[in-house]
């Protein structure tokens, strides 16, 4: 009877457990490591460009979209050959970028220039540009795709740019070097991570006020050391999460009073993270320690640590 | 200081480089309430008539050396200032050979300034403090290593974004340590600044178990630092010089005069590294230095003054980054309510050094991590693993609060 019953559930399991492909850019390595996160292995390695970082898959999944900095621009890496087919003109150094909701346009922030590109993917076109604040690092949509978020590293400020008018609407001080910006996907909240002075911000994206900063405390490590950088929310804003850098930790937030649930440990200098679709693992990529970390979201527990290569940092997983 | 000739130079330097940018960006101003009329912060920048002569030629200060640094900055808090209704200028006071410096504070005052960053050496610099002290007018040492000015003479009215010599000296002694070499040789130049970083270099052996084997003194018997006839000489004399001592690790030259370190690498007549005033230099800052997003600094400021960014220019740098976040987070310019924000916690500067960096309460200095670098590359940032303070492992580099002289008045 045991023995009946297995093909059975194994056809199950495999079933539910979609074959997700997860992208992961070597900042000093050059390349993407591609991850089947069925098997939680490492099924490819690409060579891209200069000092990959930001990292971003067009909403058909037909093309990787990777921040080569210091080759001065965003290339496509078509996912079907694991080739490079194009290079997209990104403005000096990008950084990190973020695509609209319909998947037409892409922002990048250009941290050298002080500026927001705006790029048409299908045209391949620079679309316009807008002055921000010093060193523009963050990029955040609103699920309606009108309201886009740069935080400046330097200015210490989230600019909310109107994505139809292209101009900056609000600014909101926030703590220093702020680094990542992330909706909730009911838009009612923004998080905005600020690395250097060690908080989170919420902020209220109607009202443009902070309306609470996470702080962190984790035992017998210094202040200095919590570093937040990588935000990731859940489809209902339940739970957040929020990568610490040299802390080694994520840190798991409740969605709606904002206390901090759980440290979770993962490799050293976490940078980023991402759900898979179904938000059953988050993959985090960790600087130092040269590898990705899964956490089973939730059992909020680390179950596997995946070596990639040198210096990864960004991590973007397929839809489909 | 009344006459034409003996007056400072002041020169104004506008930061808005684009009118029309501003505009957008005051349009864009709804989120933070400022007072209607904003803020227009002057910051006096009262520097030194010259800059020591290098021996190697491409560590010649720029003229701009360090004003260019607390330009950059106060070009980065106005791009903020602009969100904020706030903005920020510099005034640029020139001394010449001769000027009081008090004299230049008076005028600064005069003209309604409160905030000034120096670049000035230890005696001139307290002589301005003092003169700034009854209009509440507040100092940001950029150049000043003295330990005194953190120790015995230290300011309330003083905040140091330099490092102290004790801080460099423990940066590096702190890496020469874990580096396992422990047996120092110490060359030191006859002038008074050479025998205070020889005194914060002795002090860094004892702290840290490093042994100095011997100590040599390098007279400076004057003459020009560049020749016609060239190396030859040197390429005889050093090895000479350096004969016949203790075995020994590593050579440590307090060479601030800039006399005869740099000419120590590849000419002791034993095999040895130098470090110190030359070789492995403990510094605030370099150009080599890509860490911590410090390359967006490096190429921001290249691409703005057409140079290399220098510790000086990184000091005054920091200094007016300081001045624009507490200016920001305040609301405020009155000198008071800043200095209580820099020395609170609410401080968290991020200035390119992997962490934030917060203002010891006790003699005003910045905690920093400190570079050592060859000139080419970042060898290794101190504090090194292992180095602990129950407070901040920054307070391992330099004077910690039990071993302060300093009452702050």
């Amino acid at each position: 009877m045991r023995y009946a019953w297995l093909p059975v559930a194994g056809l199950i399991l495999s079933a539910q457990a979609h074959a997700y492909t997860a992208y992961v850019s070597n900042e000093r390595g050059n390349t993407v490591t591609v991850i089947d996160t069925d098997k939680m292995a490492v099924i490819k390695t690409i060579k891209v460009g200069q000092r990959p970082r930001g990292i971003e898959l067009t909403k058909d999944d037909k093309y990787c979209l990777v921040a080569v900095g210091d080759d001065d621009t965003v290339q496509m890496i078509d996912t079907a050959t694991g080739e490079v087919t194009a290079n997209l003109p990104s403005g000096p150094d990008p950084e990190l970028f973020t695509l609209s909701p319909d998947g037409k346009v892409l922002y990048i922030a250009n941290e050298n220039d002080n500026t927001v590109t705006m790029v048409d993917i299908e045209k391949r076109t620079a679309l316009g540009e807008v002055q921000v604040g010093v060193e523009p690092e963050g990029m955040g949509i609103s699920p309606d795709g009108k309201i886009l978020v740069n935080t400046s590293e330097t200015t210490n400020m989230a600019h909310f740019i109107d994505t139809a008018s292209k101009k900056i609407v609000a600014n909101v001080l926030v703590d220093s070097r702020p680094r990542f910006a992330a909706f909730k996907s009911d838009t009612s909240e923004l998080w905005v991570s600020s690395e250097v002075g060690g908080t989170v911000s919420v902020i209220d994206p109607v009202k443009h006020v902070v309306t609470k900063r996470i702080t962190f405390a984790i035992p017998g490590l210094r202040s200095e050391s919590i570093q937040p950088v990588g935000i990731n929310i859940t489809k209902d804003g339940k739970t957040g999460f929020v990568a610490l850098g040299p802390a080694n930790r994520v840190a798991v937030i409740d969605g709606t009073t904002h206390e901090v649930k759980k440290y979770l440990l993962v490799g050293q200098r976490v940078w980023h993270m991402a759900f898979t679709p179904d938000e059953k693992y988050l993959l985090t990529t960790n600087g130092i320690s040269n590898d990705v970390s899964v956490i089973d979201v939730a059992a909020l527990k680390v179950v596997k640590s995946i070596q990639v290569g040198e210096l990864p940092w960004g991590v973007t997983i397929t839809k489909h | 200081m009344t006459g034409n000739a003996g007056a400072p130079q002041i020169g104004m330097t506008s930061l808005i480089r684009c009118p029309a940018l501003t505009l957008v960006f005051l349009l864009g101003f709804t989120a933070v309430s400022v007072a209607a009329d904003g803020l227009d912060v002057k910051i006096g920048y009262l520097r030194r008539p010259k800059h020591l002569e290098t021996i190697s030629l491409v560590q010649m200060p720029a003229p701009d050396d360090g004003l260019a640094g607390a330009q950059m900055a106060a070009d980065d808090d106005d791009t903020t200032g602009k969100f904020l209704n706030q903005r920020f200028s510099l005034v640029d006071v020139h001394l010449k050979d001769g000027d009081d410096p008090a004299a230049a504070v008076q005028k600064l005052a005069a003209q309604g300034i409160k905030l000034v960053v120096t670049d000035l050496p230890a005696d001139a610099l307290l002589k301005a403090a003092d003169a700034g002290k009854a209009g509440g007018m507040l100092f940001f040492n950029a150049a000043a290593v003295a330990d005194r000015l953190r120790q015995e003479d230290c300011r309330a009215n003083i905040v140091h974004t330099a490092p102290s010599r004790a801080m460099l000296a423990d940066g590096l002694g702190q890496y020469l340590i874990w580096k396992k070499w422990p047996r120092w040789l110490l060359v030191t130049g006859s002038h008074q600044r050479d025998k205070l970083f020889a005194d914060a270099i002795k002090r860094s052996a004892k702290r840290f178990g490093a042994k100095i084997v011997q100590e040599r003194e390098f007279k400076d018997t004057g003459g020009a630092r560049r020749t016609d006839s060239g190396v030859a000489q040197i390429q005889t004399q050093i090895p000479v010089f350096t004969q016949e001592a203790p075995a020994y690790d590593v050579l440590v030259a307090a060479d601030e005069s800039e006399v005869f370190a740099q000419y120590l690498p590849y000419r002791t007549w034993d095999a040895r590294p130098v470090a110190g005033s030359a070789g492995l230099v403990p510094t605030s800052w370099d150009a080599a230095n890509g860490l911590w997003g410090g390359i967006q600094m490096q190429s921001r400021f290249t691409r703005t003054f057409k140079r290399l960014m220098t510790a000086l220019d990184m000091q005054a740098w920091t200094a007016v980054r300081m001045i624009g976040e507490a200016v920001q987070r305040t609301n405020s310019d009155d000198p008071k309510t800043m200095l209580n924000f820099m020395t609170g916690p609410q401080m968290n500067l991020g200035a390119y050094k992997g962490q934030k960096l917060t203002v010891r309460d006790w003699d005003l200095q910045l905690r920093q991590p400190i570079l050592l670098t060859d000139g080419r590359t970042i060898v290794s940032v101190s504090p090194q693993e292992g180095f602990l303070n129950q407070y901040s492992e920054l307070d391992t580099l330099g004077y910690d609060r039990p071993a302060t002289k300093c009452r702050l008045q």
